[in-house]
């Protein structure tokens, strides 16, 4: 699907996400960057593919399918069905996320066909076993941290807000700095640091396309991402591949019924 | 028998290179599997008389082969196993699960071998009156094996307003209680002669039917369930009480009706399920070979504690109706049922290093038949395809008749490697 992806489309991207005028507030910026990060175009479909590599190298890699749709309100809807490992094929996830309130999440556990609730308590808490938190993969709501724009400044080619975000409540960092690219607002690098403000976390935006829909309109969309536990060394670097927007999944794909009968027309890609 | 388990290891092998084969074109026809090697060892010395496996409750390789596929609209899946049971030094084949699938509009309908799971308990079960297989479960056998399939028909309605689900099951399964050949258990007519079991006949009269209706309800899930079939677990008839020369095991009439609901709270999960046990066979509870008509409830509250640390906990009851006549009719010398029984549980999942090591432990404690069961169990997966895993089945009580007091004699441990292809 990479031939929906074209070089040109950068031209459009950074007009229609663009700076325009004096330099917005801190809040509004990783507002906009949750934007670009989270919510590009009405839906989304990617085949992601996450490998968990161990310090010395040993690696896990879990194969899945993920459909999101936005919904009014900040609102958004995940579908997420699992290629890889064995164990695990056949299970999807069914996440309804609720900026405001706690998500709900349902997952379907194939060898007994049962569809089960599950707690949705901890949004820091791993997803799938991998460095990335819930919250790291669906978005994490924006007044939960306090933000300050600490400067400005380039990152590789790309001109950078570097913000700094203080959660509200405890969390698994105590401070977060985000590098977010002025064109396109998607977070190129973020550091985060334990409550002995020492780098525990690093987000690393690997790799950027263009992903359009028939020369409609274009998203630059981080397609490799690594999250590193620098303490350890252990990290999970995650490929997006055949990524589409704007497909027009209707809202029965995002229901107990597909959860059960999975939508092999979006999953089998 | 190490000659079966190289032919199982090398069928593995080949298949699991077919099945690399298939990745290339994913979607049309998808082929896996994996091969399942475990053992279980009774720990209490005490061999039920006259079994085969002495100590051992478990020894057995199963090689797994599931094909899914669809073609013009339909799907079928299909799950089977090669069995290798090297205590009785047999081979079997299980077909756990087949259907061919079709969706009509709104409706989807499943024709074949189907695991159906309904309501919201942990290991116990109210409106998922569909078969279980005990052996498996207090051996030790990954939990997805108490779970037994049914054959029939489903159509599962989605709709705005509900969804809906209908089950029509011509042909009864009974549950599969632990053999006596591996397991110590109460059975007090084991002595007599003739052994003779009754299934209720594969008539259209006697179809059992299940239904199920759901929809999201104020932030609740709910369901509502009613049953129409049998108990799965057998009574036992005498052809004479005194002297008895035949005992025949039988599956009494059953209506059940329930409601569950399961919602977010406290960042937790909470569930609760109710259901009535009609025992159509003996509403007037004066049979003392066929169960009393019962009530059945739980509540349970699930949450994670800190990240990849959940505790559960959850409370189930079952309460006898016409207790009176239940009393009054038992035989002298019967161990006697009380009118209510309750189970506390409690279930701790602890997940290590990136998930790959899974600590879980449940405990089950009834204080009114004052028996438990406590299952620890470790699991590792040492790569994305070999996973191990070992724990423990203790049961007991003070009772040898009640559910888990009755196994007392079967404490066991269990070794298990699975490889994924």
């Amino acid at each position: 699907m990479i031939n929906r992806i074209w070089a040109a489309g950068w031209a459009v991207a950074v007009a229609v996400a663009g700076p325009a005028g004096a330099a917005p507030n801190a809040t509004e910026i990783v507002e906009k960057s949750q934007q670009a990060f989270y919510y590009p175009g009405t839906d989304m479909r990617a085949r992601v593919t996450m490998d968990l590599v161990t310090s010395s190298g040993q690696k896990r890699t879990r194969v899945l399918t993920m459909l999101r749709k936005n919904a009014a309100g900040g609102d958004q809807k995940y579908f997420m069905f699992f290629h890889e490992p064995g164990d695990v094929r056949r299970t999807s996830f069914l996440v309804w996320k609720h900026p405001e309130r706690d998500d709900d999440r349902w997952i379907f556990i194939p060898a007994i066909n049962a569809v089960r609730r599950i707690a949705a308590s901890d949004s820091r808490s791993s997803f799938v076993g991998s460095d990335f938190s819930y919250e790291d993969v669906s978005g994490r709501d924006v007044s939960a941290d306090v933000h300050a724009l600490v400067r400005e400044e380039k990152l590789g080619d790309a001109e950078c807000y570097v913000v700094e975000s203080k959660p509200t409540q405890p969390a698994d960092y105590t401070r977060r700095v985000s590098w977010i690219d002025k064109a396109t607002f998607l977070p190129l690098k973020e550091e985060y640091y334990d409550a002995q403000n020492q780098l525990s976390r690093l987000f690393t935006a690997d790799a950027i396309e263009v992903v359009g829909q028939g020369g409609k309109k274009a998203y630059p969309t981080v397609v490799r991402r690594t999250m590193k536990n620098v303490k350890s060394g252990h990290a999970t670097e995650v490929r997006f591949a055949g990524v589409a927007y704007n497909q027009g999944f209707g809202d029965d794909v995002f229901t107990e019924r597909a959860l059960q009968n999975p939508p092999t027309r979006w999953i089998q890609q | 028998m190490r000659r079966r388990l190289a032919i199982l290891l090398f069928l593995g092998a080949s298949i699991r290179g077919a099945a690399r084969a298939d990745e290339a074109a994913p979607g049309a026809l998808s082929f896996h599997g994996f091969l399942l090697a475990e053992t279980a060892g009774r720990i209490t010395a005490q061999r039920p008389p006259g079994g085969d496996g002495g100590d051992y409750v478990l020894g057995e390789e199963r090689l797994r082969l599931e094909l899914a596929g669809g073609a013009g609209g339909a799907q079928f899946l299909a799950k089977g196993e090669l069995v290798h049971d090297s205590i009785g030094e047999q081979f079997a084949v299980d077909l756990r699960e087949a259907y061919v699938a079709h969706a009509v509009g709104p409706v989807d309908f499943r024709l074949g071998r189907l695991i159906v799971t309904w309501g919201v308990g942990d290991l116990f079960f109210i409106n998922d009156v569909f078969p279980k297989d005990w052996e498996s479960f207090f051996s030790g056998r990954p939990l997805e094996y108490l779970k037994v399939a049914v054959d029939g028909l489903q159509a599962r309605f989605s709709t705005p307003l509900a969804h809906a689900e209908l089950l029509a099951i011509p042909s009864f399964t009974a549950d599969t209680l632990p053999s006596p050949s591996r397991f110590s258990s109460f059975f007090p007519y084991a002595g007599v002669p003739g052994q003779r079991q009754e299934l209720p006949q594969s008539r259209f009269s006697n179809t059992e039917v299940a239904a199920r209706v759901y929809r999201e309800l104020a932030g609740f899930d709910v369901s509502l369930y009613a049953y129409r079939g049998y108990w799965r677990t057998p009574s036992v008839r005498l052809d004479d009480p005194v002297a008895p020369t035949v005992a025949t095991r039988f599956f009494p009439a059953l209506s059940t009706y329930g409601v569950s609901m399961q919602r977010n709270l406290f960042a937790g999960t909470l569930s609760a399920e109710a259901g009535y046990y009609d025992s159509r066979d003996d509403r007037a509870g004066r049979d003392p070979t066929v169960p009393n008509s019962q009530w059945r409830f739980l509540a349970g509250y699930q949450r994670e504690l800190s990240p990849d640390f959940t505790a559960g906990l959850q409370l189930y009851g079952e309460l006898m109706s016409t207790y009176g006549a239940y009393r009054s009719s038992l035989p002298a010398g019967a161990p006697i049922e009380d009118e209510f029984r309750g189970v506390l549980s409690l279930r701790l999942t602890r997940l290590l290093d990136y998930q790959a090591w899974r600590l879980s432990l449940f405990v089950a404690y009834s204080p009114t038949d004052e028996d438990y069961l406590v299952q620890p169990e470790v699991s590792y997966k040492v790569t994305d395809a070999l996973s191990v895993r070992a724990g423990a089945n203790v049961l007991g009580g003070r009772h040898p008749w009640t559910f888990f007091g009755q196994f007392g004699r079967n404490d066991n441990v269990f070794v298990a490697g699975r490889l994924d292809f």
